[in-house]
């Protein structure tokens, strides 16, 4: 074959799907034609090499390392014992604190999943109209629940929901003469999950909100001047039309990032363990299991458990925001 | 005819200030409710003992005193030690780790940004998949993996394994894919190299993004206490977040221990400002336009 026919055929095979008869010869074509374009993009391949190499030793191969694991019994001190299913049919069937633990993470991640995102989106909005010079007053003051460590936010809040008179909330609610004796906010079943919720939305301005502040500052403000020619005058007609398109890729990052953290939830201003596990999340029950009491091959079960249902999740929103091609 | 388009320009930019200044009030008072914990912070800190110990508690403080400093100087005085080495350790992992991530992460999304390669859709679904996974259960193997490698007892468990942050690395990539192809196309047709193109555009609009990710990085490596106990064994190796952590015990400490909270706290604050202030129109200020 000389040179040219095989040029030509290299052209045929990226122009249109392959010939039914000579699928043998087209796949083997495809394959140095692959090798090919790996080659033209060498760049691009050095670039990722510094990142992939540590993400697989560090990242992946743990990750995989722990998924094997929770087909095993494992209580490190011994070698892993293979039982094949079994941690998981315990999971399912026999373990009841594991209900309970879903059960309270679902209501967590339902209300400050959604709340969260949006809050995070509509606040980053709101400060991208506060002129440059003060901005990032602004944004360091909606995100200093999450810049302060985890302490000073806990003792915040025990003085804002002590159990007793002293506590803020309790005094102001006996002053104002809406309750007759204070409540236990931190004691009582029916609260504990509510005040849960309410401390997490207060610090989840995290991460998801520093991405939209800065996906806003990214888009093009001539895009503005075009929409407002086309006859959008209006602040929320911009965020409709221009704002919600130019930072889809930074919705699809949040909605992750959101996704991810309020399934993972795990220490919250309730000490653990807490009355009648009012506030066991699934995260605390793996603790438990990989710290306390060194069940490595369980905790693993319950960490796949949940990273299937997060990935579940999480597909859907790849699906809604992601590229359209 | 263009008078008239004026005057409408004119009413349209007087409502949208009103529109502004209702919004300024808006954020401000919520970002006070939001500031208390700073707040908190700051007040304890300068709380002599009778107040801290006070029944009920107190939020603000009544008589500032920097009595807790000087007790956290007297604890430093006394390390196993010397405090100058935890600051050293701190401040050289803390400017390497950030120095490596920005620069790993920079190479690495460009090309899964705006490189159609073979196996890009299959790596993006890899890092995204890894970053849904839940971690907790991965920690013993990961363990085991950083003792094989020797890296423990070392500057490097710091720095390395860190590094593989699959979410900064999601962020930037993101970034990256709201800058329209038509740019790198426009360049190419200039006559710009593959390197050109890297260099003078896409990295100058990255800039939004890596001050989010310093921001996002910074406080856990400048305060990390956990990989200090878990893989150092040599004191001289241990960071300023090892040692701060060792001061808490005990009620005699609770001023030094609200002291040393707000020094480990603030640098992340100043960062912050400093980062924040970064952010600005990337498309205005690229020199694409």
């Amino acid at each position: 074959m000389s040179n040219k026919e095989e040029r030509n055929n290299k052209k045929k095979n990226t122009d249109m799907p392959a010939a039914p008869k000579k699928r043998f010869f087209n796949v083997e074509k495809r394959f140095g034609y692959t090798i090919h374009e790996m080659w033209t993009h060498k760049m691009s391949y050095g670039l990722m090499a510094p990142f992939f190499i540590l993400f697989i030793t560090f990242s992946l191969i743990p990750l995989l390392w722990s998924t094997g694991l929770s087909f095993t019994y494992w209580n490190i001190f011994e070698s892993p014992r293979w039982t094949g299913l079994n941690n998981y049919v315990y999971l399912f069937v026999d373990d009841s604190l594991f209900l309970k633990a879903f059960t309270n993470t679902l209501t967590y991640a339902v209300i400050v999943g959604p709340v969260s995102y949006l809050m995070s989106y509509f606040i980053a909005w709101f400060i991208n109209q506060v002129p440059n010079k003060i901005r990032p007053l602004y944004v360091l003051a909606f995100y200093a629940p999450a810049l302060t460590s985890a302490i000073a936010m806990q003792v915040v809040w025990s003085v804002m929901f002590s159990n007793d008179s002293t506590g803020y909330l309790n005094s102001l609610l006996l002053n104002l003469g809406l309750i007759y004796e204070p409540i236990q906010w931190l004691q009582d079943v029916n609260y504990i999950m509510p005040v849960i919720i309410i401390v997490a939305l207060w610090s989840s301005l995290s991460t998801q909100f520093l991405a939209f502040v800065a996906g806003f500052r990214g888009v093009d403000r001539e895009l503005y001047d075009a929409a407002a020619v086309d006859g959008v005058t209006s602040r929320f007609q911009k965020l409709l039309y221009v704002d919600v398109p130019q930072t889809m890729p930074q919705l699809l990052f949040s909605a992750v990032i959101t996704i991810t953290s309020s399934f993972t939830v795990g220490q919250t201003i309730v000490a653990h363990p807490s009355p009648e596990d009012s506030a066991l999340t699934i995260m605390l029950h793996l603790s438990d299991y990989s710290g306390t009491r060194f069940e490595v091959g369980y905790a693993s079960a319950i960490a796949v458990v949940l990273s299937v249902m997060i990935l579940g999740i999480g597909r859907v929103a790849f699906k809604v925001l992601g590229e359209k091609e | 005819m263009f008078q008239v388009d004026v005057d409408y320009l004119k009413k349209a930019k007087k409502r949208r200030d009103r529109g502004k200044v209702v919004i300024i009030l808006f954020l401000t008072l919520m970002g006070v409710f939001f500031l208390l914990p700073l707040v908190y912070l700051f007040c304890t800190a300068f709380k002599p003992p009778e107040e801290l110990f006070l029944y009920p508690p107190t939020f603000f403080v009544k008589n500032p005193t920097i009595q807790n400093f000087k007790d956290l100087t007297a604890i430093t005085a006394n390390s196993a030690v010397p405090f100058s080495r935890y600051l050293f350790n701190t401040v050289l992992i803390t400017v390497s780790y950030i120095f490596c991530l920005v620069l790993i992460l920079t190479m690495a999304c460009y090309p899964l940004s705006k490189h159609k390669f073979p196996g890009r859709d299959g790596l993006m679904g890899l890092v995204t998949t890894s970053l849904m996974f839940v971690a907790a259960a991965a920690a013993i193997p990961q363990y085991l993996i950083i003792t094989t490698l020797h890296i423990d007892n070392t500057y490097l468990v710091y720095i390395i394994p860190g590094l593989a942050n699959t979410t900064c690395l999601f962020l930037m990539k993101q970034f990256l894919d709201t800058v329209p192809n038509d740019i790198f196309e426009a360049g190419k047709i200039d006559g710009a190299s593959e390197w050109q193109l890297y260099t003078k555009i896409a990295i100058p609009l990255l800039r939004n993004a890596q001050a989010t990710v310093i921001i996002l990085t910074f406080g856990g490596i400048w305060a990390d206490a956990s990989t200090s106990t878990t893989y150092i064994y040599k004191e001289q190796l241990r960071t300023l977040g090892f040692f701060m952590n060792t001061i808490g015990g005990g009620i005699a400490r609770t001023g030094a221990a609200a002291a040393s909270s707000l020094i480990m706290t603030l640098p992340s604050i100043i960062i912050f400002i400093i980062q924040q202030s970064r952010v600005m129109d990337t498309m205005a200020h690229s020199g694409i336009k």
